[in-house]
């Protein structure tokens, strides 16, 4: 199986060849997938060096001229330290874009904390009409990746990851699937969470939701998923910080009493090396951790 | 579908040139904004430059702030925008009768221009250090697209330069020879470090076409502006009378 990476550079590629508005923004990062495309497309695939200010900007530019800018490199470098240009170079520009990051909260834990970033989708929620997919597996990832490039003008981020699903399953761009039926509450599982959490609750009388487009958040099937369950215990697992979507959550079910649990990775530095599933471990979000803070908030009703 | 844009060498038939009886007009304009007949150097430091920039050398007129042929000034030093406005207004942009509202609430023309509500203004700009890579990025989208033609200018100021965002993009430019680039620096000194060598040395060594001139002395503005630069992207440096002068 290829990576999520990989897909990307395979699939951007491609849409190269057939979109002639689409253009790829690169920062070094990622550019060897892009060598054959830049061959072809000179003009429509650029690096600009390690200059993640000028990356944005230069979306900002390629966008204000009608292309469609595709921007790519390790999600620290992509929205935290060239933020200001996303919220203005982007959202004040009036213009659009897709961000496509890897990396992920900690794709590369012996990279060490400068190179993990749980906060992406965080920040992104400070802006104005981001959409956000998080796909749980590389054929997914090329389908969110291709409705994010048709997707007009609007502003795209893609979260690509090393942690995936060992099955894809079919995503729309837009909603939540459920997946599983029961009656003790909603388990929302975010893009490659899904797994721990199939682990950690196979056994337990929960409806499980799946999500890969968590930006706009599908409130109408969380609320379906609760009218069938039965019951307002809400748990959501998301691969980045912990509460990313609580907020979403709570408005979803702001008509009537509920209780919401959100798991993720949590604030404090680990100031761990290691492994991917050392850190899942870490943050409480392996299978067993899941299953004990999962387990412990149902039975404190 | 607009049809093709034909570059031409000179400015075109809409915008008069060399009107210099149209620059004596802008004071007023801008005293619609202050309630003032007299500006201090800060609020003029970019009005001459400005003015011959969209006078002699610019291809975009009130009837082509569409065309993807036309020519772009980005405005990256959003600060003190009186000058700016007062020029867009004299051009035909907008009404003068917009000018007297400037800052209010339901006033289109903001102490920074968003380009959302200002006809003509290629970018919203404020905060510093935004409009070169915007520039780049225009200059690398036109060119995916063939349109060679235009001309690309964006404005910064002397200390926006301590932006290290520009220096990002000027190396860029110079590197990959972004001949349709042209920058304009107004220095009037305000940088609190200044620059050892000066502004124009730091473009040089990253392989720009330089120029320096009087900012407010308009045919040495209108040659630099209208210099060749094969090759290369093109800075023009403009001096003027230093900001706490």
């Amino acid at each position: 199986m290829d990576t999520m990476r990989e897909r990307f550079a395979a699939v951007t590629s491609r849409l190269l060849d057939e979109d002639p508005r689409l253009a790829v923004v690169l920062a070094e990062i990622g550019k060897d997938g892009f060598a054959d495309a830049a061959q072809k497309h000179p003009g429509r695939v650029v690096n600009v060096g390690i200059r993640e200010q000028l990356l944005v900007g230069v979306g900002g530019g390629l966008a204000l001229t009608g292309l469609r800018p595709v921007l790519h490199t390790f999600a620290g470098f992509l929205v935290e330290r060239p933020f200001e240009q996303v919220k203005l170079d982007f959202g004040h520009q009036g213009v659009g874009g897709v961000l496509v990051s890897a990396g992920g909260s900690y794709d590369w834990p012996a990279g060490g904390f400068t190179h993990m970033a749980p906060g992406d989708v965080g920040l992104l929620d400070t802006l104005d009409g981001w959409t956000v997919h998080v796909p749980g597996h590389p054929d997914e990832a090329e389908t969110l990746l291709r409705h994010a490039a048709a997707a007009g003008d609007d502003k795209v981020y893609v979260r690509l990851s090393v942690q995936v699903n060992a099955v894809p399953r079919p995503v729309d761009g837009a909603r939540f699937q459920p997946l599983r039926q029961g009656g003790r509450g909603v388990v929302l599982a975010i893009g490659p969470m899904l797994d721990p959490v199939l682990a950690a609750t196979r056994d337990l009388d929960l409806s499980v939701l799946y999500a890969t487009t968590v930006r706009p958040f599908d409130a109408a099937a969380l609320r379906a998923a609760v009218d069938a369950a039965g019951s307002t215990d809400v748990v959501i697992v998301e691969p980045y910080l912990a509460g990313t979507s609580t907020r979403q959550v709570n408005e979803a079910l702001e008509d009537r009493p509920h209780r919401v649990l959100g798991l993720g990775v949590g604030r404090r530095e680990l100031r761990r090396y290691g492994q991917l599933d050392e850190h899942l471990a870490g943050h409480g979000l392996d299978a067993r951790g899941l299953r004990g803070r999962i387990t412990g908030f149902l039975d404190a009703r | 579908m607009t049809p093709p844009y034909t570059p031409t060498t000179g400015p075109t038939a809409a915008v008069p040139s060399g009107d210099d009886d149209g620059f004596a007009q802008l004071t007023g304009l801008m005293g619609l904004m202050t309630g003032d007949e007299k500006h201090g150097p800060a609020a003029t430091s970019t009005l001459d430059a400005l003015w011959v920039l969209y006078d002699r050398v610019l291809r975009v007129t009130p009837d082509t702030v569409q065309d993807p042929g036309r020519d772009r000034f980005l405005l990256s030093k959003g600060h003190g925008p009186m000058a700016y406005y007062a020029v867009l207004a004299a051009k035909g942009f907008f009404p003068s009768a917009w000018l007297p509202g400037f800052g209010a609430y339901a006033s289109p023309l903001g102490h920074h221009p968003d380009r959302e509500l200002v006809p003509g203004a290629e970018i919203g700009s404020g905060s510093l250090g935004h409009g070169l890579p915007l520039a780049v990025g225009t200059v690398l989208g036109l060119r995916a697209q063939d349109r060679t033609g235009p001309a690309v200018w964006v404005l910064v100021g002397d200390a926006e330069l301590d932006e290290g965002s520009n220096h990002e993009a000027l190396a860029y430019a110079g590197a990959t020879g972004l001949d349709r680039l042209h920058t304009l620096v107004i220095d009037n000194s305000s940088a609190t470090h200044g620059r050892r060598g000066g502004i124009a040395a730091r473009f040089e060594a990253a392989g720009w076409s330089v120029a320096s001139v009087d900012g407010r002395d308009h045919g040495a503005l209108h040659a630099a502006y209208t210099a060749p630069h094969p090759g290369r992207p093109h800075v023009v440096v403009a001096r003027v009378e230093p900001k706490d002068a």
